[in-house]
């Protein structure tokens, strides 16, 4: 095991895939010479060259839809968006050609690549630069999205989403690039998590706390103040949301029969409605209490320190929320 | 031809009844004028009898069930009669009024199916059916179409297909309880209505449901698993549900306090001659086994004050005052969950006695729920006494449309300085609650001098 | 760079019975003139079953713009890319996609080119290089980019030609993809099919630039052609191959054209956005197919009988391929959720609205 940060985990998968398929390349804003906005594709230049690891000009509309050309192509295009707020600008792109082409084609053009860059909030970047875009891309069939929370699930999970044969988002989070973890050793072989495959990052018997990405360190936060309380909480990270592993999700129903939706973007049809939904659908007898949902205030993200705190998901929160569907004294919001 | 059985409003301000009980069972023969049901209105239990003869063939509304005034509860018709007409009508209050002309139209779609071809019926009626199916007179001859139309009449059975499900499982569905505890109790074999949940709103959850199973024939004694159990003595509240009257008082204490305009007079009585009074009358009434209250000195004393004082014997009518020439004195009684008020009428006419058998007697009917609503609206002024709890003081909203109510405290000893002594007198506090729409400071300040006056000095009410 | 409006005007000089004709071959012309009748004869056939109720929602006809077709695809090779907008099926014949294929697409039939998932406007065969039929306007033009980019990436001998109308010349999507066209120097040839209205907007009314000057700021090279003139047209075209071959980079061509229909067969063909007066006259002196016949008739290249027979060598095909689409039959039902995703992964859920737990088949 190495211990590594999540942004040398993402460069670790990127620099393995590039090394083992000639026809994989990285684009983006500030992805070669400036080493990435983010410093995720540091020395890959150095590496690869310029035919590979390519600076593009700031249209996010016209090198996203680059990117689906040259994957029908049959290339496997990296796409890196600064943040994804900045892809909102490529949706187009996104949802009626990566998508869709597979399908439209009546399935001869597949189109494997990977759109990927940190999503949600950082700290006081306020509304425009501050928001949680998993919604927008899990929304459409066709697409794939992955969202790890840990410098393991990071690298495994980039390198299955690069081979993948369908267009895959893959989020990350720009207050995750420096968390550190546990990651295999290189020389221990191919680390690849299969998408579509939960997993359980904390134990618990009580309460199901089930979250993506960035909210795991949240969810077990809140576990960790529960477990003084008294509470068993379990936190399952869902890390891929389209395929969504559902099986693990109705695992965790029936063992604690109390479930808490933390995310960070906005509630209305967010992933938390839709999980919910598939819970009521599929594990209605096996619940206990309603379930809740932990998302940010369904506002814009303000600037003002203190408001923004007030918007973001917490600890704090998800302990009310857990407590609520728990029925437990004092713990109305 | 059947008789739809409706909740009917069986008290002034009723608004929806909940069924006791049902005296008649489906299958019973019943007969015009005979008792069916026992209802609970807002106010009291009341009877509930049947309005044609037959046989009570179908309950709608079970026991324990609350149905608003109009809503057909139960249907009474002839032993093999089809009422699936009737019985998918249930509906609002619509139906109370026009229950001749369903009965009529369940009978015409009869009639129409076994004689179809009877052209010199001239049914017109019938005849426009036929030839415009889908006009919007077909709504009208719903019942009359030989030939129903496919999409809504399906719909309509389905639906109310489904309402009488419902209806029929409501006991069923009455139990608020988790999914995963109903699948557990199932399982388990525990009838859920048998627990107390201990989640919102009494919902059974499944801890409870393992409580039972637990403590059930195993006897196992495992401590309480922490998060979502609490022991019974720390239960910080109790869920009750309202009843019919708590719904009711409610509703109107709100409606008073809102809007009526109250300010409060407080007055403190000498009863030393009370005292002295009641003794001597009571000696008198022993040989005939009888006995006066305090109370009923009271009650008699504000009669016969307020006779003197119409302006305070009112009713505030919203664009008129209504003031009464004789006092019909509400009472207020407390009752097993709530409180009541009959009416002792005409009380300024009537001797100590009599107003004390009264007072006794309605009291008595209201504890068991029995008064008629006569008995208990229609007061022009009430007294409300909580001296037997030992309140020294206190104030009572006023009943609208009443103008008033005395709240008459405890009577009890206390020192007071009676020309220049400290001396040790029987004294008693009356606070009148006063509409000040219809009673100002001043006139209710006489009213309560008049009646200090006559119950400090007896004689006055004979000036 | 090359202007080639002055080869189109020289066109017109010299000797009339020969006039453009230099360079090309008897049989290669009127092998031109037999491609176009195809294609006209297709689309009338398109018209007509639209017309009745076999084709449904949009489709958009080519009528008039036969010479785009065939002069910007003909000088292709089988693997080189063409992609397109909505207005599709001319220029997949031109690519080689079999007309039976076209048509039964265009009834939504399984064995249609799309397996009748795409319809008119997503006509695709990638072993032809067709590469689409896109119906957001301007959205194939960074697609094309990616294509040309796949190109240059593996070292391939190969162009893609990327036709836009020319409204899509006011998306963002244009300028950022020719922008990219012309840094990296992708082997692409975007073509405007410049038919003076974007649906109902007359093209200088939306445009404070010509189409031609509309790339000038994005550095790729630009060029203007009679586009109702094949020869003209199929001239340029090899040349300016052969120079994105050479790895010149990107090339771009205001293709001067015509739309003798309507927007789409729901559009009226003339009305308030162009006169009755101005389709008639454009029919009548600018049909590229009756230009190319009126001048083989003059070079004595054709007779009538020749042509008739022509006529009914095409018609033919396209009666086969109606009488294809016909009788192809209509996907299955699992069809629906066939080729959403090209890789069903191992774990996970990948469809949410419950059919398979509907008790549906």
């Amino acid at each position: 095991m190495q211990t590594i940060t999540y942004r040398e985990a993402l460069n670790q998968a990127l620099d393995e895939e590039m090394e083992r398929d000639d026809t994989v390349f990285l684009m983006g804003e500030e992805v070669a010479e400036y080493d990435g906005a983010y410093k995720v594709s540091k020395g890959l230049l150095e590496k690869f060259g310029d035919r590979r690891v390519v600076d593009s000009p700031i249209a996010e509309l016209g090198f996203a839809g680059l990117g689906v050309g040259a994957a029908m192509g049959g290339l496997r295009p990296v796409i890196e968006f600064m943040t994804f707020n900045f892809s909102i600008l490529a949706l187009d792109q996104v949802i009626n050609s990566a998508a869709k082409t597979f399908y439209m084609t009546g399935g001869q053009i597949p189109v494997p690549m990977v759109f990927r860059g940190p999503t949600g909030a950082a700290l006081q970047l306020s509304a425009q630069h501050s928001q949680a875009c998993e919604t927008w891309y899990v929304h459409a069939p066709g697409i794939k999205l992955v969202t790890p929370g840990t410098p393991a699930d990071a690298k495994g999970l980039l390198k299955a989403a690069i081979r993948d044969n369908d267009p895959v988002a893959f989020m990350e989070g720009e207050l995750l690039y420096n968390v550190k973890g546990e990651v295999p050793d290189v020389d221990d072989g191919d680390f690849v998590i299969p998408l579509g495959k939960a997993d359980v990052k904390r134990e618990g018997s009580d309460v199901s706390i089930i979250t993506h990405g960035k909210m795991v360190h949240v969810a077990l936060q809140a576990a960790k103040k529960l477990e003084k309380d008294g509470v068993d909480a379990e936190v399952l990270d869902l890390r891929s949301l389209r395929p969504l592993d559902v099986e693990a999700i109705l695992a965790t129903v029936h063992k604690t029969n109390r479930v808490v939706y933390l995310e960070e973007g906005w509630p209305y049809a967010g992933i938390g409605a839709q999980i919910a939904a598939t819970i009521q659908e599929e594990a209605f007898d096996y619940l206990d209490a309603p379930i809740l949902r932990v998302t940010q205030a369904d506002v814009p993200m303000p600037y003002a320190k203190n408001l923004e705190q007030m918007a973001k998901p917490d600890a704090d929160r998800v302990v009310r929320a857990c407590n609520r569907v728990l029925y437990r004294n004092g713990s109305a919001d | 031809m059947a008789t739809k059985v409706h909740m009917e409003a069986l008290s002034p301000t009723m608004e929806e009844g909940q069924i006791v009980q049902w005296l008649k069972g489906e299958g019973d023969e019943v007969s015009s004028g005979e008792v069916i049901a026992e209802i609970e209105t807002d106010k009291a239990t009341m009877e509930l009898v049947a309005r044609g003869d037959g046989v009570l063939l179908k309950i709608l509304t079970q026991e324990g069930g609350t149905a608003p005034v109009g809503e057909v509860i139960a249907v009474i018709g002839s032993e093999d009669e089809d009422i699936s007409d009737l019985v998918g009508g249930t509906g609002g209050g619509g139906d109370a009024d026009d229950d001749g002309e369903d009965e009529e139209s369940a009978d015409a779609s009869k009639e129409d199916d076994e004689d179809e071809d009877e052209g010199e019926d001239g049914d017109e009626d019938a005849d426009k059916a036929d030839a415009s199916e889908d006009d919007d007179d077909a709504d009208d001859d719903e019942d009359e179409a030989s030939i129903p139309d496919p999409v809504k009449d399906v719909d309509r059975s389905d639906a109310d297909e489904k309402k009488k499900e419902k209806k029929d499982d409501g006991d069923e569905t009455r139990v608020k309880a988790s999914p995963v505890a109903r699948r557990l109790a199932e399982a388990e074999g525990i009838d859920l209505a048998s627990l107390e949940g201990s989640g919102p709103g009494g919902r059974i959850v499944k801890a409870d449901v393992e409580t039972a199973v637990r403590e059930g024939p195993a006897e196992k004694d495992e401590p309480a698993k922490a998060p979502d159990r609490r022991a019974p003595d720390e239960e910080e509240y109790e869920d009750v549900p309202l009843s019919q009257m708590r719904k009711t008082i409610a509703r109107r204490l709100v409606e008073s306090i809102g809007p009526v305009p109250h300010f409060f007079l407080t007055i403190d009585v000498d009863m030393g001659r009370i005292v002295e009074a009641r003794e001597r009358i009571n000696r008198q009434l022993e040989k005939d086994g009888l006995k006066i209250s305090y109370n009923d000195i009271v009650l008699k004393t504000t009669a016969l004050a307020l006779s003197r004082h119409p302006e305070c014997n009112a009713h505030w009518g919203g664009d008129h005052i209504r003031r009464f020439n004789r006092v019909h004195l509400g009472v207020a009684v407390a009752i097993d969950d709530g409180l009541i008020t009959p009416i002792v009428r005409d009380a300024e006419r009537k001797g100590l006695v009599e107003i004390a058998q009264e007072v006794r007697e309605l009291a008595g009917r209201a504890r068991e729920k029995k008064l008629k609503p006569e008995e208990y609206t229609g007061a022009s002024f009430s007294v409300s006494n909580l001296g037997m709890f030992g309140i020294e003081e206190f104030t009572a909203v006023i009943n609208p449309p009443e103008a008033g109510i005395l709240a008459v405290g405890a009577m009890e000893e206390r020192a007071v300085v009676v020309d220049g002594e400290i001396v040790v007198r029987p004294r008693m506090k009356i606070t009148m609650s006063c509409d000040h729409r219809v009673i100002d400071g001043a006139m209710g300040s006489a009213f309560l001098q008049t009646l200090k006056g006559i119950l400090e000095e007896p004689l006055t009410a004979f000036v | 760079m090359t202007d080639t409006s002055t080869m189109s005007r020289e066109a017109g000089k010299g000797d009339e019975s020969m006039a453009g004709l230099e360079g090309f071959e008897k049989d290669q012309l009127k092998g031109f003139l037999k491609e176009m009748l195809l294609y006209r004869r297709f689309e009338e056939k398109a018209e007509e079953a639209y017309a009745i109720g076999k084709i449904g929602g949009f489709c958009h006809l080519h009528i008039g713009q036969e010479a785009v077709a065939l002069g910007f695809i003909g000088p292709l090779r089988q693997d080189d890319y063409v992609i397109t907008a909505y207005r599709d099926h001319t220029q997949a014949l031109a690519k080689g996609v079999d007309p039976n294929g076209v048509m039964a697409e265009l009834y939504g039939r399984d064995s249609g080119s799309a397996r009748g998932k795409g319809g008119s406007m997503h006509i695709f065969d990638v072993e032809k290089g067709f590469m689409g039929g896109h119906g957001i306007v301007g959205a194939q033009v960074p697609l094309a980019a990616g294509l040309g980019f796949a190109i240059k990436y593996r070292e391939e001998d190969r162009v893609c030609v990327c036709f836009m109308g020319d409204a899509a010349v006011n998306q963002g999507a244009f300028h950022e993809a020719l922008n990219m066209a012309a840094i990296w120097k992708l082997p692409v040839l975007f073509v405007v099919e410049n038919n003076e209205y974007g649906m109902g907007t007359a093209f200088s009314r939306v445009s404070a630039l010509p189409v031609k000057e509309r790339a000038a700021g994005l550095g790729v090279p630009a060029h203007h052609v009679n586009a109702q003139d094949i020869l003209a047209t199929w001239t340029l075209v090899e040349e300016l191959l052969e120079k994105i071959r050479a790895g010149e980079g990107p090339q771009y061509v205001d293709a001067r054209t015509y739309r003798f229909k309507g927007h789409s067969m729901s559009d009226p063909v003339s009305g308030t956005y162009r006169s009755k007066d101005e389709v008639e006259s454009k029919v009548k002196q600018e049909d590229p197919i009756s230009l190319l016949r009126d001048r083989l008739f003059d070079a004595e290249f054709l007779t009538e009988d020749e042509l008739e027979e022509m006529d009914r060598e095409v018609r033919a095909v396209v009666d086969e391929a109606a009488e294809f689409a016909e009788e192809a039959p209509f996907p299955a039902r699992e069809e629906l959720y066939n080729h959403v995703y090209s890789e069903v992964n191992e774990h996970g859920r990948l469809f949410f609205d419950g059919r398979d737990r509907e008790g549906e088949d």
